[in-house]
């Protein structure tokens, strides 16, 4: 094994973690070999054009710490609720540095409710191809598996993800979770990650959504600035099945958030929206695949990026159709607001169509705030701070309004707007 | 649809004898000897009598090329192509170098006759002595490339009254080497990447503008290209220089003969528009395909590249794209001088195995730079195409422009049609808009020309032809008409 060179960054240091970690399987090995082989991508491998993992490969990242410092963890917990207005009765699943904390959860009926360990035993999937959820898959310890029983709306779920890192020896952790829904269920998951210190966050979700169930999947990236976080979701979409999704990236130095999603049967909808808001010198990527596996499905993504500092957004967005998947529906939209001269901007916005009888669009925009605009609300008395600030709200409303759950909505527009008003004061 | 179905099964079963360009000249050649190394392009240098600085240009290109690796990033498939199979030199064997058209191997001109390519300036000049049936048409000057060498340019002598110099590049190295020496390489440098590399090396001819400062070209320029001869492959350059004030349209067309195995054409065009000059590049593109099967065709890897040197100049790339097994070609815009304009317009058609990565990409660097693209792609038959374009805004390019339109047309479910364009902005005053669509021809326009009376095959005709006509009326007159029945042909055996 010393004779491979990898063709991106070395990953050694994770390896080395897993070669002297219990729980190794084949499952795992195959994972750590593609690890080996393959590095963590720099830029230039196409699927990671604009994102390089290279800092990674630099730091040696340590596992986590078996007791985190307690009054640290209270302390990001109650940060976390008062700067999002979180709502204290909605159930909870706490995430601390990946391990499940059952003393700060409550979760919520009409759920099942395991841990990854059985998870881990029973799975033979083959880990899936990308670099983040392989480097998941050799490292994961702990996540949390959710099964909602057919026919049952078992309301909201906030599952929140604490990153308590000492500062010195950074840490990584890499939760796994997996959400099932049976036929006709209904869910929504206020997904939040907040922290502190140096760390890195890896999450991998394998979502599968049944017939005619809808999930909705609100995420908010709030991790420490010193933070990295790189997430994957993999959701497979039954029949009639909504998979309503949306990511607001606002933490973290280095972030990505990968998307594939599978429209498997006739009906499945699918919506990928997003928004960044980026400043300083944050580097945050989305990058989605939607693969349209049967006829008659939907999918829809709008995708805002808002960008000053030197901060540099990246958004990647393929939609794939298959032959089969006739009829089908497909939109995607990216748009970007760079508020200052160093800001940076990479938009790939790819389609690959396969079957004739389909529509599908997509559109990409790059531009400053609209002076026009900014001089009729000038115009009109608004100073101009707060004119940009209309402005770029109602920018970013186009995108948070398409979240379906209204509680969730209202959070992530109350993220938003504290976002700006950091940023302004 | 079961008459759409039929439609195709009939037209399917006529086969590919509708790429009437597929004959072969039987004309006796001069070949290098198959393989490439060092000796080829010492002996190819040798036959064209090359002074030492080109030799050395081409050997630091072959070392380029030789540690570079092809590139797989384009959506095409592919054998290994092995490039020590073929011919790097083929030349219709000829006495001293023809001076007029009465010298020229007749053979050679029944070719040129038989593709419509107009060599006879008398001819075209008077207009009225045309034969019956054939239409007066503007003056053209042609330069007609067969193999690797240019057999002819016509109109020389009036573009030279105008102080244009349009020449084969071979004769340029030698009638104007400071020239050449200054702008070969210049906007693809011999290392851009593997296929250019390769032309470096090894090319053989192609045509030479030059426009003088405050010139504009009296007529329209074209080159005709022709591949012939066997186990070739053709490698041309093309190196176009238009000075301040000054401006140029250049045609280019190009066919092959019907052959079983695939042959390499890897061509670089490189153009210079230095301070408010204009270029306009229009391109047909007509490469044999291949047949129904995908036996045989042209592999077209081509660079095109275009450096808006000089403020407000503009490069327009206009082109169709009907022909080749696979095309991987992207003609590209640096916008350097402030509020130069850069301009794509693409029709790419794929039928039966054909493939097409093509686009372009349109680098702005200077403030004020404009940019727009419109690219139309129709997928027929087995087929796949792809656009794939690039816009890149740099920190200067303050007050930079772009927009881009992409729309794919699929014809039949079993092609495939990729969009897949690259936005990369560093600067906050740059605006850049893209948008793509994919659909299929709507029932609803179809039945409205059926209920007219139209046949399907008319019907889809016509409305092919409206959803390429952003691009088609870019193109001269004479090619805008050869372009549209070219596209008809190319589709029948897809649909009706």
């Amino acid at each position: 094994m010393n004779a491979i060179v990898p063709a991106g960054v070395s990953a050694a240091a994770f390896l080395d973690r897993y070669a002297s970690r219990a729980g190794t399987n084949p499952v795992r090995d195959r994972a750590a070999d593609m690890l080996r082989r393959a590095g963590l991508p720099r830029s230039g491998v196409e699927a990671w054009k604009y994102t390089s993992l290279r800092a990674l490969g630099d730091v040696p990242f340590a596992a986590a710490p078996g007791t985190p410092d307690d009054a640290a963890v209270h302390a990001i917990v109650t940060g976390a609720e008062q700067a999002f207005a979180l709502d204290g009765a909605m159930p909870r699943a706490v995430f601390v540095n990946g391990r499940f904390d059952p003393s700060r959860s409550s979760l919520p009926d009409g759920v099942s409710v395991g841990r990854f360990q059985a998870l881990d035993e029973e799975s033979d999937d083959e880990p899936a191809a990308d670099v983040a959820s392989a480097l998941n898959a050799i490292l994961a310890e702990d996540g949390l598996l959710l099964r909602v029983a057919p026919g049952v709306d078992a309301g909201r779920l906030l599952l929140l993800s604490v990153g308590a890192g000492a500062d010195g020896t950074p840490i990584s952790f890499h939760p796994r979770h997996r959400i099932e829904l049976g036929q006709g269920a209904a869910l929504s998951v206020l997904d939040l990650s907040v922290g502190q210190g140096a760390y890195l966050n890896n999450p991998v979700f394998d979502i599968a959504v049944g017939d005619g169930a809808r999930l909705g999947h609100a995420k908010m990236q709030a991790e420490a600035a010193g933070a990295q976080h790189l997430a994957v979701v993999h959701a497979e979409i039954g029949a009639g099945g909504l998979y309503d999704s949306f990511t607001l990236t606002l933490g973290a130095a280095l972030a990505r958030h990968e998307v594939h999603v599978r429209l498997a049967a006739p009906g499945a909808v699918v919506h990928v929206n997003g928004a960044q808001l980026l400043d300083g010198r944050q580097h945050a990527d989305l990058t989605s695949v939607i693969t349209h596996a049967a006829p008659d499905c939907n999918s829809r993504q709008t995708v805002k990026n808002v960008l000053s500092g030197h901060a540099r957004g990246v958004f990647q967005g393929k939609i794939l159709v298959e032959r089969v998947a006739q009829k089908t529906d497909g939109y995607q939209m990216n748009q970007a607001l760079l508020l200052s001269e160093t800001a940076e901007i990479d938009a790939k916005p790819e389609l690959e169509i396969y079957a004739d009888d389909v529509r599908c669009s997509h559109g990409a925009t790059v531009g400053a705030l609209d002076p026009d605009q900014l001089f009729y609300l000038r115009s009109r008395g608004i100073v101009e701070h707060e004119a940009r600030a209309i402005l770029v709200k109602a920018f970013l409303h186009d995108a948070v309004d398409l979240i379906g759950d209204e509680i969730l909505r209202a959070t992530l527009d109350r993220a938003v707007e504290s976002w700006w008003n950091r940023k302004d004061a | 649809m079961p008459a759409i179905a039929e439609t195709r099964d009939a037209v399917e079963s006529l086969g590919q004898s509708t790429y009437k360009w597929g004959f072969e000249t039987d004309i006796e050649m001069d070949l290098a000897p198959k393989g490439l190394n060092e000796d080829t392009i010492r002996l190819i240098s040798r036959r064209k009598e090359e002074p030492e600085w080109l030799l050395g240009w081409r050997l630091k290109a072959f070392q380029a090329w030789q540690a570079m690796a092809e590139p797989t990033w384009a959506k095409v498939s592919h054998p290994p192509i092995d490039f020590q199979d073929a011919h790097y030199y083929a030349a219709p064997k000829k006495k001293a170098g023809p001076k007029s058209l009465d010298e020229v191997d007749p053979e050679l001109l029944r070719t040129y006759e038989k593709l419509g390519i107009p060599l006879h300036e008398q001819a075209l000049l008077a207009g009225v002595e045309l034969p019956e049936g054939q239409e007066a048409r503007a003056p053209i000057a042609v330069d007609a490339v067969f193999d690797s060498v240019s057999v002819v340019t016509t109109f020389r002598e009036t573009l030279a009254k105008a102080g244009v110099i349009f020449c084969p590049i071979s004769e340029a190295v030698r009638d104007h080497p400071e020239l050449v020496r200054r702008y070969l390489g210049s906007v693809v440098p011999v290392s851009d990447n593997f296929y250019a590399a390769l032309n470096s090396a090894v090319f053989t001819d192609g045509s030479f503008v030059y426009v003088p400062r405050g010139v504009r070209c009296p007529m329209e320029l074209s080159t005709y290209f022709r591949i012939n001869a066997r186990n070739t492959g053709q490698f041309e350059r093309t190196l176009i220089v238009v000075e301040d004030g000054a401006s140029v349209s250049y045609l280019e067309g190009c066919t092959a003969p019907m052959r079983d195995e695939n042959q390499l054409h890897a061509a670089v065009v490189e153009l210079v528009a230095m301070d408010d000059a204009s270029i306009k590049y229009s391109t047909v593109q007509n490469w044999y395909p291949g047949d129904e099967n995908g036996r045989g065709g042209i592999y077209n890897f081509v660079t095109k590249r275009g450096a808006c040197r000089g403020a407000r100049s503009k490069i327009s790339w206009t082109q169709v794209e009907t022909g080749s097994a696979i095309t991987w070609k992207y003609p590209s815009c640096i916008l350097q001088g402030d509020g130069a304009v850069g301009e794509f317009y693409s029709v790419a058609v794929t039928n039966n195995h054909q493939q097409a990565d093509t686009g372009t990409k349109m680098i702005h660097l200077g403030r004020n730079t404009r940019s727009t693209i419109i690219a139309k792609t129709i997928s027929a038959g087995q087929s796949d195409s792809t656009y794939r374009g690039l816009v890149r805004m740099m920190p200067k390019a303050s007050g930079a422009r772009n927009f881009t339109q992409c729309d794919s047309l699929l014809i039949g479910d079993r092609c495939g049609a990729h969009t897949v364009p690259y936005i990369e902005s560093r600067n906050m005053t740059a605006k850049v808009e893209h948008e793509a669509t994919t659909s299929k021809i709507s029932e609803d326009q179809l039945f409205y020309c059926r209920q007219r009376g139209l046949s399907e095959e008319d019907a889809v005709g016509l409305i092919v032809n409206g959803f390429c006509k952003d691009v088609l009326k870019e193109l001269p007159m004479e090619f805008a008409v050869e372009a549209q029945k070219l596209l008809q042909i190319s589709l029948e055996g897809s649909v009706g």
